[in-house]
């Protein structure tokens, strides 16, 4: 594993799902594989090549600011990684990077601020939870040396923290950069409504006491932002909520579950909504029922909810398995994917 | 504009007149606010405590093992006191007792008595020291009109293997009355001794004739890169967190300011004042008795265990005696006189004074220290010289 060995010397663990970079942005994706094959140089020229055209690209400064991560830079890393939480405060990624830089040069306090940022934009990020952990062990351990003046080259607390390799993971999966194009045409508005504030509180218990995190209520606004400890429970929900939406016949609302670049094989997004209206408009009634549905948790955004599909309308009663893939996009949950059979 | 008159007024009067009564006291209701936080399941409260102290004070030992702990908790459960991987025990323990002993002064209310040790403070005392071992505190008294007045008490550290020092290198703090002899600046130290120090006069002539020995114990000041140390440190000096070095260092006088050791302080009381008044009215017996030439009289004033230096009761007789014959007239004024009873010994007290000795053939002014001991219900002096 070429990266996380050279992760490790940061003292950096766990990577997470492979980058898919969106087709039309090829530099991107040779960016990435180039980076992947530990040649920084030729990374960064595919890098900058795309950023010569694109200067606010979330996700093209995002590989770069890796890229320098990689070549043990970490003031360069730090000030792009910086940049994006300016630019994109509702994002967690960068927030988690920067402290994940903050903490390899030792400034927790720093690191414990910028993953607090990271929780508060989305409180469910596990990533950026376990890495808060590990900072709040490593600043234990640094009081104690205070405390003790123990021997300073203890080094059996290295922390696992996690520099996430990826960002918006819903593009990973739908293949579309969302947010760079939002940023590209209109980078003076904030892309995507900001996440509710949560509040990180500690469990009142000493003896154990992990970090969880309690939802503030959600504002009322246009966007309900979905905080959850249980992605599972929360998707199956939404999955019932979706067939709700389905056997109402309520197009908006149903279209509303999709991300807003969904599309199908062979059909641009704006060419499946025309044909999923027609389709549910067509029929008298329609009757989904959701049976036998099985969750499984990818990571904290991404669950993906298999169920047998017992479709009625006036002209057609039908079973299908189907297999839906949820991700966790600004605080709520959409459907990145959509698969029918095994 | 009247009102912020008023406020301006208000500061003006809220400042504290103590001494002791500011940043270390508040580092120590500050950390009990925590450990009470903790104890009560605010974890958040306890660390944000602990954090704004070690803001002042970044080298506060005890308070960085508080927050090490807090901060564990919120990563892994934790199971007691001091987590930190490699510690070795005994650092533990010590910094534990450093809590307890801070959270049982945290709770303390300021003492209203007097320590029965300041019977008598001389008008050039301005101050008096009273330590108390088993509650790692030292008290500081001011002379008001010859009443001792409650300014100030602090944390400190004694010797590691606790008080009642009797050799060189028991690591003890002694036990008695001393007296502060000098003042080492910070530039004649190395940093081990903080902002300053000041020697007692242990062993003093008590110690002494016990035949207790050791030297060098000092009142001082803590390293740079330590805040405070554990209620049990040192060789047997006392320590001080150097802000409190430097707040107290204001109020000694070399060579007068005395500092009694006590493992547990008595306080005064009215059997208490009548032992005073029984010993002041012995004193003043002594005087006269001297003054009108009644050698024996006088004489009879001193316990058979008498020494003063290397002569004993007989030959400071036979040598009183004969210089009581060459007089037709003495006069004996006394001035300045102090009394403190002894915290280790019961029954001792130190008395010095300024005696003016007035007579036919002699005029001698001189600083004298004796040591009254009651023996049957009478005061007698065991000890006489020149202080």
């Amino acid at each position: 594993m070429k990266m996380l060995k050279l992760f490790s010397r940061a003292a950096v663990l766990g990577l997470l799902l492979a980058i898919t970079i969106p087709v039309q942005a090829d530099d991107l994706q040779d960016a990435n594989k180039l980076l992947k094959q530990g040649l920084h140089a030729q990374a960064m020229e595919k890098v900058n090549a795309f950023l010569a055209a694109k200067p606010k690209d979330a996700q093209a400064r995002f590989l770069k600011g890796l890229i320098f991560a990689e070549q043990n830079n970490a003031d360069e890393a730090i000030a792009i990684f910086t940049g994006l939480t300016e630019d994109y405060p509702e994002l967690p990624e960068p927030y988690n990077n920067l402290a994940v830089l903050y903490a390899g040069q030792g400034q927790y306090e720093k690191a414990k601020s910028a993953l607090e940022m990271a929780i508060r934009t989305h409180p469910s990020y596990a990533t950026a939870h376990e890495n808060l952990g590990d900072i709040y062990a490593k600043m234990a351990s640094q009081a104690y040396d205070r405390a003790l003046q123990l021997d300073k080259s203890n080094t059996n607390t290295k922390t696992k923290l996690a520099l996430i390799r990826e960002l918006f993971s819903k593009n990973v999966r739908t293949g579309k950069p969302a947010v760079t194009a939002q940023a590209d045409t209109a980078p003076a508005v904030t892309p995507v409504a900001p996440a509710a504030p949560a509040v990180v509180v500690a469990a009142p218990a000493v003896v154990a006491a992990p970090v969880v995190t309690q939802a503030a209520p959600p504002k009322p606004a246009v966007t309900v932002v979905a905080i959850s400890v249980d992605p599972a429970a929360d998707v199956l929900k939404a999955t019932h909520d979706w067939a709700a939406a389905w056997s109402a016949k309520n197009s908006n609302k149903y279209l509303a579950f999709y991300t807003r670049d969904f599309n199908m094989p062979g059909l641009s997004h704006s060419a499946w909504v025309a044909q999923r209206k027609a389709r549910i408009a067509a029929p008298k009634s329609i009757q989904v029922e959701i049976i036998d549905a099985k969750t499984k948790v990818v990571d904290d955004t991404h669950v993906s909810v298999s169920f047998k599909q017992h479709y009625r309308a006036s002209h057609l009663n039908s079973y299908s398995i189907k297999t839906l893939e949820w991700v966790m996009a600004d605080g709520q949950w959409l459907i990145a994917e959509e698969r029918s059979g095994k | 504009m009247p009102s912020r008159l008023l406020a301006l007024l208000l500061i003006l009067f809220s400042v504290p007149v103590a001494a002791g009564d500011s940043a270390s006291r508040d580092m120590e209701l500050g950390l009990a606010k925590s450990l009470h936080a903790v104890r009560n399941n605010n974890l958040d409260v306890a660390l944000t405590e602990v954090d704004s102290l070690l803001k002042v004070n970044p080298n506060f030992k005890l308070a960085q093992l508080v927050r090490g702990d807090l901060l564990l908790a919120r990563a892994r459960p934790i199971s007691s006191f001091g987590n930190a991987p490699n510690a070795p025990r005994s650092q533990i323990q010590d910094l534990r007792e450093e809590a307890n002993a801070r959270l049982q002064r945290a709770q303390q209310q300021q003492p209203v008595g007097v320590p029965k040790y300041l019977w008598q403070l001389s008008p050039k005392q301005r101050y008096a020291v009273v330590i108390d071992t088993d509650k790692s505190t030292l008290y500081l008294f001011e002379n008001v009109n010859g009443e001792p007045r409650y300014v100030a008490d602090f944390y400190i550290s004694v010797g590691k293997k606790g008080a009642d020092k009797v050799s060189e290198g028991d690591q003890k703090t002694p036990l008695g009355v001393y007296f502060v002899n000098a003042h080492l600046t910070k530039d004649k130290l190395t940093d081990f001794y903080g902002t300053g120090a000041y020697p007692l006069s242990y062993p003093n002539e008590w110690d002494k004739r016990l035949g207790r020995n050791g030297h060098g114990i000092w009142l001082h000041g803590t390293p740079s890169d330590t805040y405070s140390r554990p209620p049990r440190a040192s060789n047997g000096c006392v320590v001080l967190a150097n802000n409190d070095l430097n707040d107290l260092g204001r109020h000694l006088q070399i060579g007068l300011t005395p500092v009694i050791i006590a493992s547990t302080i008595d306080w005064s009381d009215d059997a208490d004042h009548a032992d005073r008044a029984g010993l002041l009215k012995a004193i003043e017996q002594w005087r006269s008795d001297w003054a009108s030439r009644n050698t024996e009289a006088y004489l009879a004033h001193y316990a058979r265990d008498f020494s003063a230096g290397n002569m004993n009761l007989s030959a400071f007789a036979q040598h009183k005696r004969l210089v009581n014959s060459g007089k037709t007239w003495i006069k004996v004024k006394l001035s300045n006189l102090s009394a403190f009873p002894y915290p280790s010994q019961p029954d001792l007290v130190v008395v010095d004074f300024d005696q003016d000795y007035d007579s036919n053939n002699l005029t001698n002014r001189m600083s004298k220290r004796q040591y009254w001991k009651k023996q049957d219900g009478h005061w007698l002096i065991v000890y006489e010289g020149a202080a």
